[in-house]
């Protein structure tokens, strides 16, 4: 298997919207990538940029450390099983159909029905006759049968009812393991990206904002968003909502990806940003990218830790921004 | 400071000026649509194979006649110089003169475009006044299944009238109306009963397709989530109905009504000619059968003109009544 | 295929299939038959009337008229028929054109066809008619050119439906060129509309011929077809009508055969809603009874059904209590927003809803009312206290109101506020949900709103009047989980101010487990659990609860073992299985729950209820 990597990658929609932007994010070589954030964050666009559903309008997205070309070694599973497989075609036919050319094509397809935990004398069904669950299991089989470098998956699980959910989880945790795939699994769910992940990138407003092994990100996440992402995720048991935020944020409207905020994109929504605390006056001008390498997980947050090693001699920048801007 | 991040993030997310956007959007496409159309009754002449003024004069016309015609015409300018000769004239209001005739096009379309205005009109009003309530009561009516076979009844009523041309139908409303029973009369245009039968031959198809249209709209409407919203708030019906379904349903079906314009526009051509309708309908097709190009020409561009304004029309409207489609067409 | 041959079994289908084979065969067969007749000129018999002979008369060369209906047949249908393909390929052509040519050319087959699509075929016709020259070749290639926009259009919208699936994605992901791309997957599955709209649209083509033959742009002589034959005797109307009447008749049976073929087909293969006959047999209203009175809500044996028939809710009961807030959790297909439509009496026929007792604040809201004005006193009990929440604030607006004044309506209505006062309330209310510059945003359509704050202004709406119970179904599932939070929290504030009792709908029992004192749990249009929200974590003793419990991953799932699953899937409401619904999943299924149905005894309705002890074993007994 191979590593995944993108390089500046920004992808626009007409002029006015730009769904990616500037995005660097490494797929390690037989790891598995989870991305989460909110609809309309770009992760589902940065899935298509990958297996070229789209053009990136600047950046490039490398496979191995080579550009990729026209069929590539990319497969993605999407979210809508219902949508996902041709209904005027067999499940058969849609499988083989991926296969590279030469393959011996029978035996490959119900190889892949077995290994997905399908009987394989499905093989000459529509796809009309399959519930959702087992329609996402051909379409993790279609993915196979390309022989893929790298998968992607694409908020496959919600669509599903719940009591399914857990069956295609394992089956791509099992398949994961096994074929040592390298993957980007995308999900808006933060306890099912928990649960496939190695390592967790958070994205908001079309850019990565937090990206780290995942046990680190989860267990110490640096970034506000982050947190709030959390904070409301359900955990065991709990009988309560968590208590409420800052009361001046709490009610904040997600931003709008046609007109970004400048500087830091959360400061409209951040508990310990400028709304709450009137001397962070730089989130409002200064975009926290710039200096993300030299903070803990590559956090896209002024007041996030540094990295020991990386801030050396110099103080962090932000301390020094402070100074100015006061 | 504060406040400020507030009202910017807050801004509504539309465009600053939605109908600026949307007048200009729509008046490039109508430039646009002017300029196809006015090019292709251009290029109609020189798309005829072989030599459009020997066609109309006849194999047995001098070839001194024909070449004197064809020099009057233009045509042995090179092509370019045709357009723009053509486009020149079209400014000025100069359509040619008809080959037939001698009379200048704009007079003839002057004197015969008002007969055929009135018609299209006065059926596009017969045809909506009973469509479009025809076609809500009956959405009303057999909402959800209810009333199956007065359904059934309407429905295919509704789509044997829309199968019937309107020439069809004029030769029919003739024959039972003028000829049997002596109602109205069989042809021509005078007095308010020489209208009744003309019209009512272009209305019937329209307006049986529009009912159809506005039931099916209507019904699609009450499935909406928002129907169900009014509900949830206890309106009573006569509110639901008049208030939420109403607007929305209408909306839908104008696009279509103005479809059925355009057509009303077009089978003015067929009807004139069953009543004798003293119309540009009857002057396109004898035109036509003559070879009389320029009259063609400047026919054509009339019929099309009107189509246009039509579209314009109808869009104007959407814009008016659904907020979001000035954003939304493109 | 066998869809269209279920299609031509009904009345409709078989009388349509039936004419449109008796005029195929027709033409096929006249001319060989009757060509003899038809031509046969009889200077003695000009233009007579009917005779036994003649049995529609005779034309000015004394040629019998009814044998010329029969043969012109051939003519007027294959022309017709010829048109029809020029229309369908050139049509085909153009409107698939951008899944071929890609995005630049596409674009440009895109604009030719929507400025073609606005001019009318007739003028189209026309057109080309001058072009291609008068004559049956020149009407045949006007009538198909002109044909050919629409039929575009049609191509162009169905490709663009198919297009956007995920399937197509797939396949360019997996290398699949372009022409593979439309042979395969794109054609495949626009092919019912397109030929059903082929269908109607020779019928279409057939009176646009004999409208061009009419006025003498089509078949000359002295070839025949019945535009022809009627344009050249409605001069002589009066004298001899049979002959101008025979051909029209003629038109319209032949177009009407293709016509309602279409449209026999195309109400088959769309989807039918079941049609049954719609009554309304809800027996007298019962009062209410009077010992629960602080109770908001009573329900009791709820039963949902629809023709089929189906019930998909089947003697569901519960009783809210004032400031209580009760969860709802199942499944797709479990019953549970159709227990809150019905609750909210928004169940539309033929859906029918039963209950031994359904009443709201001691009202009963089920059966016919003696007195009109009862009628009207619900309806403003339900207007001013009952406050619905829908799952897609998207669509739950209308979307050509402003946001103010759809808050506003049900006030003017029910507490006979002014405009101008309602106005002022809703602006209060949406403050009251927390919308930020709420007098602005009360003059804003829907689509000015964001998901979360649409949600705001719906329960605003709801507290626009003195609400005792909110019914809230799958608010949030619409919403990303930050903004979720923000409206659970809202709804619990409401609960806390003004002591109103909710009923929260939700798929997610972590959601439902946060804000609600009381769960509910549903399954095949049954509660099979109900338990206070607290006990959920370790109490839970249907085996169905904590299979739920068990799948949903949350922060705290160990990471070594694998998510616990329930085999199988949930069940069709349509078929429902004897005994418990859930045994064919449940890991403790006996016999007897194979056979005998359990009833709610004791907040559980299962025959081998869990205890707490066994809850780890159900954990790992699972694959």
């Amino acid at each position: 298997m191979s590593e995944l990597r993108f390089e500046g990658v920004t992808v626009r929609y007409g002029r006015a919207l730009t769904a990616v932007d500037g995005v660097d994010l490494t797929v390690p070589s037989g790891q598995v990538v989870g991305l989460v954030g909110e609809s309309g964050s770009g992760k589902s666009t940065l899935a298509r940029a990958a297996v070229g559903l789209v053009e990136p309008a600047s950046g490039q997205i490398l496979l191995d450390g080579s550009p990729l070309h026209s069929r590539r070694p990319l497969q993605m599973v999407f979210q809508d099983p219902y949508s996902s497989l041709d209904p005027r075609m067999t499940i058969g036919d849609s499988i083989a159909e991926a296969m590279p050319r030469g393959a011996r094509r029978r035996d490959e397809v119900v190889r892949l029905l077995e290994l997905v935990e399908l009987d394989a004398d499905r093989v000459s069904a529509y796809p009309g006759a399959l519930s959702g669950g087992q329609r996402q299991r051909v379409a993790i089989a279609r993915a196979l049968a390309g022989k893929p470098e790298v998968l992607i998956a694409d908020e496959i699980t919600s669509a599903l009812d719940v009591s399914i959910q857990g069956t295609v989880l394992n089956l791509v945790r099992t398949l994961q393991r096994e074929l040592q795939l390298s993957m980007l699994f995308i999900s808006h769910n933060l306890a099912v990206v928990r649960y496939v992940s190695d390592i967790v990138a958070v994205m908001y407003l079309g850019r990565i904002v937090e990206v780290g092994p995942a046990r680190d990100v989860l267990g110490n996440p640096q970034h506000p968003y982050t947190k709030e992402l959390l904070a409301a995720a359900p955990r065991r048991g709990s009988t309560s909502l968590p208590p409420p935020d800052e009361a001046l944020v709490a009610d904040a409207e997600p931003a709008d990806p046609h007109h970004p905020p400048a500087g830091c994109r959360f400061h409209p929504r951040c508990p310990i940003g400028p709304l709450i605390r009137t001397d962070r006056e730089h989130c409002l001008t200064l975009d926290p990218t710039a200096e993300a390498d030299h903070r803990l997980h590559r956090a896209a947050c002024h007041h996030a830790a540094g990295v020991l090693r990386a801030v050396g001699s110099n103080p962090p920048v932000h301390l020094q921004l402070k100074e100015d801007s006061q | 400071m504060t406040t400020q991040v507030t009202t910017a993030v807050n801004a509504p997310t539309l465009n600053a000026h939605p109908w600026l956007g949307f007048a200009v959007r729509r008046l490039g496409r109508l430039v646009g649509s002017v300029l196809i159309l006015v090019s292709a009754a251009f290029l109609m002449i020189h798309l005829i194979p072989g030599d459009p003024v020997r066609g109309a004069l006849g194999p047995a016309a001098a070839q001194s006649l024909v070449d004197a015609q064809r020099a009057s015409l233009g045509l042995d300018d090179p092509l370019w110089q045709q357009y723009l000769d053509f486009l020149h004239h079209l400014v000025t209001g100069n359509l040619g003169t008809s080959i037939t005739t001698g009379l200048p096009v704009s007079d003839v379309i002057r004197d015969r475009l008002p007969a055929t205005v009135e018609l299209a009109v006065a059926a596009f009003l017969v045809a909506v006044l009973i469509a479009v309530p025809l076609g809500l009561a009956m959405g009303v009516l057999t909402r959800g299944g209810r009333r199956p076979r007065a359904e059934l009844g309407f429905t295919s009523t509704a789509v044997v009238l829309a199968a019937i041309p309107e020439f069809l139908l004029a030769v029919g409303l003739v024959y039972v109306f003028a000829v049997t029973l002596h109602w109205f009369p069989v042809a021509g245009r005078g007095n308010v009963a020489s209208y009744v039968l003309p019209v009512l031959s272009l209305a019937v198809g329209p307006a049986a397709v529009l009912a159809r249209i506005c039931r099916v709209e209507l019904l699609a409407v009450l499935q909406t989530d928002y129907l169900r919203t009014a509900r949830a708030k206890r309106l009573p019906a006569a509110a639901i109905y008049l208030r939420h379904a109403l607007p929305n349903a209408v909306t839908a079906t104008i696009t279509l009504g103005g479809l059925l314009l355009g057509g009303m526009v077009a089978g003015t051509v067929l009807v004139e000619n069953v009543f004798g309708w003293p119309g540009l309908g009857s002057t396109i097709v004898s035109s036509i059968i003559a070879k009389d190009y320029p009259l063609v020409q400047g026919v054509v561009l009339v019929y099309g003109v009107g189509v246009l304004l039509v579209n314009l029309a109808v869009d104007v409207t959407l814009a008016l009544l659904d907020p979001r489609s000035t954003i939304r067409e493109s | 295929m066998r869809r269209w041959m279920a299609v031509l079994r009904t009345p409709v289908g078989t009388g349509a299939g039936l004419l449109l084979l008796g005029v195929l065969l027709l033409a096929v067969f006249a001319p060989i038959l009757w060509s003899h007749q038809a031509n046969a000129i009889d200077t003695d018999h000009l233009l007579q009337g009917t005779s036994a002979d003649h049995w529609l008369g005779t034309d000015n060369l004394g040629r019998d008229i009814f044998y010329r209906v029969l043969v012109a047949s051939r003519t007027s249908i294959l022309l017709a028929l010829l048109a029809t393909s020029i229309a369908v390929v050139t049509g085909l052509a153009l409107g698939s054109a951008p899944a071929i040519l890609g995005k630049r050319g596409g674009r440009v087959a895109t604009a030719v066809v929507n400025i073609a699509v606005a001019f009318p075929g007739l003028l189209l016709a026309l057109f080309f008619a001058v072009v291609f020259g008068v004559g049956a070749k020149g009407a045949v290639l006007a009538i198909g050119f002109a044909g050919a926009p629409s039929f575009a259009r049609l191509t162009q919208t169905l490709v663009a439906g198919v297009a956007e699936r995920d399937f197509i994605a797939a396949a360019r992901i997996a290398g699949v060129g372009r022409f593979r791309m439309l042979v395969r997957h794109i054609l495949p599955n626009i092919a019912e509309p397109l030929v059903v709209n082929a269908t109607i649209g020779a019928g279409g083509t057939l009176l646009a011929f004999a409208g061009l033959s009419f006025i003498g742009l089509g078949v000359q002589p002295p070839a025949y077809d019945w535009g022809r034959m009627l344009g050249e005797s409605l001069s002589g109307i009066y004298v001899h009508p049979a002959a101008a009447l025979a051909p029209g008749v003629a038109v319209v049976i032949a177009g009407l055969a293709f016509n309602l073929f279409g449209e026999a087909v195309a109400k088959g293969l769309g989807a039918q809603v079941p049609r049954a006959r719609w009554t309304d047999r809800t027996p007298e209203a019962t009062p209410a009874r009077e010992d629960d009175s602080d109770a908001v809500l009573v329900v009791e044996d709820l039963h949902v059904s629809f023709p089929g028939p189906v019930t998909p809710v089947r003697g569901v009961s519960f009783t809210i209590h004032k400031g209580e807030i009760v969860g709802v959790v199942g499944e797709s297909g479990s019953g549970k927003s159709l227990t809150a439509l019905a609750v909210a009496q928004l169940i539309e026929p033929p859906g029918q809803v039963r209950a031994a007792e359904l009443s709201f604040l001691g009202a009963p809201l089920l059966g016919r009312l003696p007195v009109r004005s009862t009628a009207a006193v619900r309806r403003r009990l339900l207007g001013t206290s009952f406050a619905m929440v829908f799952q897609d604030p998207m669509t739950s607006f209308n979307p050509t109101k402003r946001i103010g004044v759809q808050l506003a309506e049900g006030a003017r209505e029910h507490q006979g506020l002014t405009r101008r006062a309602a106005m002022d309330r809703a602006i209060d209310r949406l403050r009251a949900v927390r919308v930020p510059a709420a007098e602005r945003r009360a003059r804003q359509y829907p689509h000015e709103f964001s998901g979360g704050m649409r949600q705001r202004a719906m329960i605003g709406m709801g507290l626009m009047g003195a609400p005792a119970l909110i019914v809230a179904d799958e608010p949030t599932t619409a919403l990303d989980v930050t903004v979720q939070r923000q409206v659970l929290r809202l709804l619990e504030t409401i609960r806390t101010e003004d002591d109103v009792a909710v009923l929260l709908i939700s798929h997610d029992i972590s959601v439902v487990a946060q804000i609600c004192d009381r769960v509910l749990v549903m399954y095949a249009g049954r509660v099979v659990e109900d338990l206070p929200s607290t006990e959920l974590a370790t109490g839970a003793r249907h085996p169905y609860t904590r299979a739920l419990l068990a799948a949903v991953p949350d922060l705290d799932t160990a990471l070594d073992e694998p998510l616990a699953v329930i085999p199988g899937r949930p069940v069709d409401p349509a078929r429902l299985p004897e005994g418990c619904a859930f045994a064919a999943r449940c890991a403790f299924a006996s016999d007897r729950c194979r056979l005998e149905d359990p009833v709610l005894i004791d907040q559980v309705a299962c025959w081998h209820p869990q205890a707490q002890a066994e809850y780890s074993n159900f954990r790992t007994g699972q694959r």
